[in-house]
């Protein structure tokens, strides 16, 4: 691909706190669609997002059983980003900031997120096409 | 690449982290070979108050013996040859003097952040 870019994105809210977080992932969602390259640096709250102990449940108000609530759930959503990126001829380089995993006992994410520091963020964004960091507030 | 980290979002889980997290990266980032200048908006102003003091923090007799010190974070970047850059109206706002700050901030005028962001390659706003 002639225009193949890479982008990075730096996030910090954790998950089923705002729409932020939707945001990024539908901004990753299209450059996964177009083949790009896509770096994500996972800080503070945000490296709850791939946690894999995640668990849908049941929604009596909604008159839902587990099934039928089928509840969204942030790691099957970075999976499935990777799995789209990948088969349109890119990648994602999630990196979780590591203090931050330790911090919130965060240690089980997806296959493929790996631990680093603040120096991968940089390094990102040095070979990038574009940053874009979405903060929490 | 040169890039201007501007932080708004201000006392957000200092207490829990010991220090600004925005503030921190930018150091990592720094130790990694990162070229950075710091503008300082918002409430973020505050960061500059050389005697703010968040000490004495206890829950029980859970002490918490290393509390944030934001205006030292700060300096530390400023001696690092970081250009550290505040609102001036920002800080007016808020009643901070120039005097209540700590030594080698840059000032700049709310008008003119447009063109501080044009001699950077990269403007990431926190």
């Amino acid at each position: 691909m002639a225009d193949k870019k890479t982008l990075t994105f730096a996030i910090m809210d954790g998950p089923y706190e705002n729409p932020r977080s939707t945001t990024a992932f539908r901004l990753m969602d299209i450059a996964a669609r177009r083949g790009y390259n896509i770096n994500v640096f996972a800080y503070e709250g945000a490296v709850n997002l791939p946690l894999t102990t995640q668990t849908p449940h049941a929604n009596a108000v909604h008159g839902r059983d587990v099934d039928e609530e089928n509840h969204p759930l942030p790691h099957k959503w970075i999976k499935a980003l990777m799995a789209e990126a990948k088969n349109n001829g890119g990648e994602i380089d999630w990196v979780n900031c590591g203090l931050c995993v330790d911090e919130r006992g965060a240690h089980e994410a997806v296959e493929g997120c790996r631990r680093g520091t603040p120096g991968d963020f940089w390094g990102f964004a040095e070979n990038s096409d574009n940053t874009l960091v979405i903060p929490t507030r | 690449m040169k890039v201007l980290q501007i932080i708004e979002t201000a006392y957000r889980a200092t207490i829990e982290e010991q220090d600004d997290t925005i503030v921190w990266v930018t150091h990592a980032m720094k130790g990694a070979g990162g070229d950075f200048s710091v503008l300082l908006r918002g409430n973020a102003v505050n960061y500059g108050v050389k005697d703010q003091d968040a000490s004495g923090l206890a829950f029980g007799a859970e002490l918490q013996t290393q509390p944030p010190d934001l205006a030292g974070d700060v300096s530390k970047l400023t001696d690092k040859g970081i250009d550290v850059f505040y609102v001036r109206e920002d800080a007016e706002d808020r009643g901070i003097e120039v005097g209540s700050l700590i030594d080698g901030l840059h000032p700049i005028g709310r008008a003119d952040i447009a063109g501080l962001c044009d001699k950077h390659d990269q403007v990431w706003h926190w």
